[in-house]
């Protein structure tokens, strides 16, 4: 019996085109544009200066603060600028540009293909490793993953659930790892269990995905038995993180809770196999598997791909800009960000680029609510989005509170099912962060 | 450099909207459109397009000449609205009676409002309830017209079970009594009723809609669910009591207003609750006033005023009725 969460959730079409092609190494770009805001929290503080000869996984920019993440070269070559330039959405961004020069790799990183099942650190050092390595979580947040594994005193996990469920239409490139790479996850799961000092450890996974889900179960028998692979109930979002643990373990995170609350720390199969190679291999994190996919496109690829990497030089790898393309997506469809300029670049947590036509993305003109109530029963949170639309835009923010805008997981389901295309996340997000942030200057007790 | 759409996620959108929710209720009002015109003929599809044909014209005349806003006549809303009045009406009606109860349901009821949406009662319950106390003899004549399909009908007494049963009851006759000289069975209830207004006509073509909407997941069945079950039970307990002069509760189910309200009028978005628990509520408080209005009432049928109250309370259990939170209670497994 598979698995699932309590509340709500949708069937979108899952789409996943994309599925049975196999991880293939993108070409390495001329030049690289690493941003130094990969993660969340505070930007990562350049350590090298333009001229510099750098080394493929050479650290080049260090964390900055308790939260932040270091940043390595994806590419070998010379610093040719330190500088602000947009992100994907336009944002002003520090970005360290590489000119590439050959691909030499820093001698520390074991670069063989053969699986190092040994382990030979301890929980402290598991740790310092995955910091040093600048792994964050790749399942979207870019969390700094040390953190994440080093939950407050006081506090203690009694699991850690790995999230391969990939509830995202479109995207495949977790799928592709948990074929290809199936040991190495399971290897850099029980590294951050050990780094955790827990005992059990799920593996979820959705079951439109029965072979990553035998092939998983085949390996994990053989040697693995203190992690189990549950199969999940394909419902989106199964892979976000409160779902999970509910689907799992059937613990709910309190609202403005973290997993740790319950004792559970999560983590995505894409981290893992960052954690099994940063351990295990030496090699920080400065590539990862990239799904680009699309019905307009001609052809359906999973890259490994350097980070830095351009959205432009990934579509014109798969056959060039398709006429009928009208949207980028950086991710998943339903929580991915529109890219606004096909010159930036790809950051750790990228999961895939999307690209969609106005046919497939087009949003209907607003109409009124009939009060139908499917975003109510949508909502993996148990909210009323029409009710925090409605209060949203009266700016009624006491309400606003009272109706726990701030629980708003921002899955987009709401908007998604809406007969009346009502812009409902859009203007619930708006309110959300407001809401939040009175509620975070409030003085604690 | 061609210009990319940057929009907030999510990038994708369902394919329901207003107008494929309406045309699939619509869609499952066919059996009893249908049923209705096998046993009333013409009136029946007399009924119906004026029904359709008055309450989108009425629509469009307000939005395009007296409030000039946007037309929304094409997402089927005031269609379905004239649809399920023509279906609520004696199928002898007068074509004109039809058209009033259109004005009122569109005009009045929807429109002033603001339209589609807005609206805090049924619109078509409005225009059958508005007709029913302004010409009490026509909305209470329930003779069967001549159809094209079938001549010289068994029942042509002109009245509904209902009021056959509440006028047997007042005249002191036992249960037993009125059914073995109605020959009431519950085979012609669920085919063909004995008398009543043209949609009531099959119970069995209104399950099958019922079935279609839950299948296309147009509604859920918490409301029809809860309002049958109360008035199951309500009337049970009366009938375990007192056979003789309560009707059993199948008879009660399958008589009168029962369905067609609980499963098209009840569960019109615009004015039922949003959370299950509201629905939960709403469909027994429907029940219960159903029962009280049937029994103890003037009148012998109750099923649209009980709609129409609740739809009333229905802002209130908005407000006390919400849907479970995620993370309310911590659970430790």
């Amino acid at each position: 019996m598979s698995k699932t969460f309590s509340i709500g959730g949708i069937h979108p079409h899952d789409n996943k085109i994309s599925i049975n092609a196999a991880i293939e190494n993108f070409p390495v770009m001329e030049r690289a544009y690493i941003s130094m805001s990969q993660h969340l929290g505070a930007p990562a503080e350049p350590v090298v200066a333009k001229g510099d000869k750098v080394k493929t996984g050479q650290l080049i920019a260090k964390a900055n603060g308790f939260i932040s993440a270091n940043v390595h070269s994806s590419v070998s070559g010379t610093v040719n600028s330190i500088e602000m330039l947009p992100d994907l959405s336009g944002n002003l961004v520090q970005h360290i540009v590489i000119n590439v020069e050959g691909d030499e790799w820093e001698e520390s990183i074991d670069r063989s293909s053969e699986i190092n099942r040994k382990i030979v650190h301890s929980p402290k050092e598991i740790i310092d490793k995955i910091a040093e390595c600048g792994i964050v979580g790749l399942g979207g947040a870019a969390f700094p993953t040390h953190i994440k594994l080093s939950p407050p005193p006081g506090k203690k996990a009694d699991y850690l659930l790995v999230n391969g469920a990939e509830c995202e239409p479109y995207l495949t490139s977790d799928y592709r790892i948990m074929l290809e790479n199936t040991e190495e996850i399971l290897i850099g799961v029980k590294l951050m269990m050990l780094a955790l000092g827990v005992k059990k450890s799920y593996i979820g996974i959705e079951e439109n995905k029965p072979k990553a889900i035998k092939r998983m179960k085949e390996i994990a028998s053989k040697g693995y038995p203190e992690i189990k692979i549950v199969s999940l109930k394909k419902r989106y979002p199964q892979g976000g993180e409160k779902q999970l643990i509910d689907a799992i373990v059937g613990r709910q995170v309190p609202s403005m809770g973290l997993p740790i609350d319950v004792g559970v720390v999560v983590q995505n199969v894409g981290t893992a196999l960052a954690v099994y190679e940063a351990v295990q291999k030496n090699k920080p994190l400065f590539e990862g598997v990239v799904t680009v996919t699309g019905k307009c496109m001609p052809e359906q690829r999973n890259f490994r791909m350097r980070v830095g990497t351009t959205f432009e030089s990934m579509i014109f790898a798969v056959g060039g800009f398709p006429k009928d393309a009208e949207k980028l997506v950086s991710g998943g469809p339903m929580m991915g960000k529109a890219v606004s300029r096909i010159e930036a670049a790809s950051v750790k947590s990228t999961s895939a680029l999307l690209l969609l036509t106005l046919e497939e993305t087009k949003r209907g003109e607003e109409a009124n609510c009939i009060r139908c109530a499917k975003c109510v029963d949508a909502c993996p949170m148990g909210l009323e989005p029409y009710l925090l639309n409605r209060l949203s835009r009266a700016n009624r923010v006491e309400d606003l509170e009272a109706n726990m805008v701030h629980d708003c997981i921002e899955c987009g389901s709401c908007l998604y099912v809406c007969p009346s295309d009502i812009p409902l996340l859009d203007t619930i997000r708006l309110s959300k962060a407001k809401v939040l942030k009175i509620i975070r200057s409030r003085p604690k007790k | 450099m061609k210009k990319l759409i940057v929009s907030p996620a999510p990038h994708l959108h369902g394919k329901e909207s207003t107008k494929s929710l309406m045309r699939d209720v619509i869609i499952a009002l066919a059996p009893s459109l249908l049923v209705s015109v096998y046993y009333f003929g013409f009136s029946a599809v007399k009924l119906a397009l004026v029904g359709v044909a008055t309450a989108v014209a009425v629509e469009y005349v307000i939005q395009k000449y007296i409030v000039k806003s946007k037309i929304t006549v094409n997402d089927y809303s005031a269609a379905l609205t004239g649809l399920l009045l023509s279906l609520n009406l004696p199928p002898n009606s007068p074509w004109w009676i039809m058209f009033i109860g259109s004005v009122v349901a569109i005009g009045i009821a929807k429109m002033t409002f603001g339209g589609v949406g807005q609206n805090l009662f049924n619109p078509a319950l409005v225009g059958r309830v508005f007709l029913l106390v302004s010409f009490p003899v026509i909305m209470t004549d329930y003779s069967i017209p001549t159809s094209w399909f079938r001549e010289g009908i068994d029942a042509g007494s002109g009245a509904t079970a209902l009021s056959i049963v509440k006028e047997g009851l007042a005249r002191g006759l036992t249960m037993d009594q009125i059914f073995d000289a109605n020959n009431f069975s519950y085979s012609q209830m669920l085919f063909s009723k004995i008398g009543g207004s043209v949609g009531e006509v099959s119970a069995l073509a209104l399950i099958l809609g019922f079935i279609y909407l839950l299948i296309r997941r147009v509604i859920r069945p918490h409301i029809p669910v809860a309002i049958i079950g109360t008035v199951l039970v309500f009337s049970g307990v009366f009938w375990l009591i007192n056979p003789e002069s309560y009707a059993d509760p199948l008879f009660n189910v399958l008589t009168g207003g029962i369905l067609i309200g609980s499963i098209f009028m009840a569960t019109d978005y615009v004015t039922s609750p949003m959370s299950k628990k509201g629905m939960v509520l709403y469909g027994i408080g429907i029940g219960v006033i159903t029962m009280l209005i049937r029994y103890w009432g003037a009148y012998p049928e109750g099923i649209s005023f009980a709609i129409l109250i609740m739809n009333a309370t229905v802002p209130l259990i908005n407000m006390y009725m919400k849907p479970a939170k995620f993370g309310k209670e911590v659970k430790h497994g």
